[in-house]
């Protein structure tokens, strides 16, 4: 294993976060802290409880979700997408450095930055609500393994995107609407029968209704389905990346 | 001694169909500078590149230093140092922090002192916390050379190292490599400077699509280009060489109207003398006489016009 080169990525690309700090710490402050007070004070002074949770609350573990999956996707991509562009891949790939080695250190670091915003905003969170974690254990494994399973999804974005608006369009028109068709602010109940069962095929549902019980015991499906479906997301993942780097595919000629 | 880098048959199609390495095979001695020719998409950067793991083989095989750059690709790019062609650099870095991570990325423990050395030796140690872009044409190829030189590698590849180079920055890119081969580190260097080969290489290849043409020491080539030709014109004709003429040798050119005499200036005599008083003992009458000096340039280019 060659640590020396997983730590050198690694520290490159969290100086990175460093030197953007403005857009990537603060930007999702604000934006999150948007969220609350919009959803959490004028509608949720409409809707009192669900499941009897305060709706500012209930919305929490979503927005945090949100949050992370953007964070992961946009850091993850973007790690190995602008050497792509600018051509200093070529000293990655002329490296004695495995592709697990490439993995570990692109994904571990926007990973890390993820969590590390996912964290502030569950602090910025427990300053306009209460908030409660019923399975602190449950909670950060939820959290980590989301956090891995899309910075590699977005690791792998990056690899496949030609251009910026290749790199954008996932995270752009994907993204939001399954987080916010994935019952991130309101519970599935509330849904017309139909759309409750479309919701099913929605990954990101299993994603916030596991993370959301392991913090008010409330959820829309089996939080062990959800905890079974984020670990066959991150196998497809990884699966993917190994092939990538078996063919070469977009990297090698 | 076996050869450091040993390519045998190497082939390499891309998926349009292009096939810009045709059975590539070549060996490289252990501490030799080895200078590659060849015009645009001969296929210089795709074999080196190959070498290096950015492009993958279709066909054939490489060695370096008895390990197989695929399966054992650890061991190889271990010692393998790359100056890439283009000026390709992370442009908000900065200098110091780039090379420091390129050591890294090649598994080396951080060794700041060593890093210092290299940076002054390349004159770039007061630009260590420069960032990357603002740095001029010169400065961001010596910075891709002390990143090569960071992880201290025994086989360097620099890829046509003063492509866009003024003059002073060249002499000085020339005597780095003299240091580098003093210090036993191999030296491939492609280039489509001909006076670069001839001034810092020991043995010169030419390789145009995808096939090399040749390979010979650079010794060997000068004794070639120490060859000269005497053409002489003539005023009238003539349609075969006179018996007295045979022992020179001589060609007939231009129809008739040009006797061509090769000959070799290292040698003690020429035979001009004794030709062209035995052309004027035949009566012919001259119209001019010239001399030709091939240059490695001629070479080249009669190589890589006859493969066209």
């Amino acid at each position: 294993m060659n640590f020396e080169a997983i730590k050198s990525i690694y520290l490159f690309e969290m100086a990175r976060t460093r030197r953007t700090l403005m857009q990537s710490v603060i930007s999702p402050v604000v934006s999150t802290s948007l969220y609350f007070i919009v959803f959490g004070a004028a509608i949720g002074s409409r809707i009192q409880e669900v499941d009897g949770v305060p709706y500012g609350a209930f919305i929490a573990p979503g927005l945090i979700m949100l949050t992370l999956l953007n964070q992961c996707i946009g850091n993850g991509s973007f790690g190995i997408y602008f050497p792509k562009f600018t051509g200093t891949i070529y000293e990655i790939l002329s490296a004695p450095i495995s592709v697990v080695e490439i993995v570990i250190g692109y994904v571990g670091a926007a990973a890390t930055k993820g969590l590390l915003i996912g964290t502030i905003i569950l602090a910025t969170a427990s300053l306009f609500v209460d908030i409660s974690i019923a399975h602190p254990f449950l909670m950060v494994l939820f959290f980590v393994l989301t956090a891995v399973s899309f910075s590699l999804f977005g690791f792998m974005i990056g690899i496949w995107a030609k251009d910026f608006e290749q790199l954008n369009v996932i995270p752009m028109l994907v993204i939001p609407p399954l987080v916010f068709l994935g019952g991130s602010f309101y519970s599935i109940d509330m849904l017309p029968p139909f759309w409750q069962t479309v919701s099913h095929f929605n990954p990101v549902l299993y994603l916030v209704s596991g993370f959301r019980w392991s913090f008010y015991e409330i959820a829309d499906v089996n939080p062990l389905i959800s905890l079974g479906i984020v670990v066959v997301f991150l196998a497809a993942c990884l699966s993917i990346t190994a092939w990538i780097f078996k063919t070469g595919y977009k990297l090698k000629n | 001694m076996a050869p450091i880098v040993s390519i045998q048959n190497l082939t390499k199609s891309y998926a349009s169909g292009f096939q810009a390495l045709k059975g590539v095979s070549l060996d490289i001695e252990e501490g030799e500078i080895l200078a590659l020719l060849g015009p645009n998409g001969a296929g210089k950067t795709t074999m080196i590149s190959i070498i290096c793991g950015i492009v993958m083989p279709s066909g054939g095989r490489v060695t370096v230093a008895g390990h197989d750059v695929v399966k054992d690709f650890r061991a190889t790019r271990e010692i393998i140092g790359l100056v890439p062609q283009e000026l390709t650099l992370d442009a908000f870095e900065t200098v110091f922090n780039t090379v420091a991570f390129s050591r890294g990325l090649h598994g080396k423990k951080p060794d700041p002192a060593m890093i210092e050395r290299i940076l002054r030796d390349l004159s770039l140690w007061d630009k260590k916390d420069t960032m990357l872009r603002q740095l001029s044409g010169g400065m961001r190829r010596r910075v891709l050379i002390a990143k090569a030189l960071s992880y201290e590698p025994k086989v360097l590849f620099l890829d046509e190292p003063t492509a866009g180079v003024d003059v002073a920055l060249r002499k000085d890119m020339w005597q780095l490599v003299e240091r580098l081969r003093a210090s036993g580190v191999t030296i491939i260097l492609t280039t489509h400077y001909i006076e670069e080969a001839e001034e810092i290489a020991d043995r010169i290849g030419v390789i145009n699509k995808g096939e090399i043409l040749l390979v010979e020491e650079k010794a060997a080539l000068m004794q070639k280009l120490g060859r000269k030709t005497l053409t002489v014109e003539l005023a009238e004709p003539v349609a075969v060489v006179p018996e007295t003429l045979a022992p020179f040798n001589l060609r007939i050119g231009s129809e008739g109207r040009t006797l061509i005499y090769d000959y070799e200036t290292s040698g003690e005599r020429t035979g001009i003398t004794g030709l062209l008083s035995a052309i004027a003992q035949e009566g012919f009458r001259l119209k001019d006489v010239s001399t030709q000096q091939s240059t490695l340039e001629d070479i080249f280019v009669e190589l890589v016009g006859e493969a066209k």
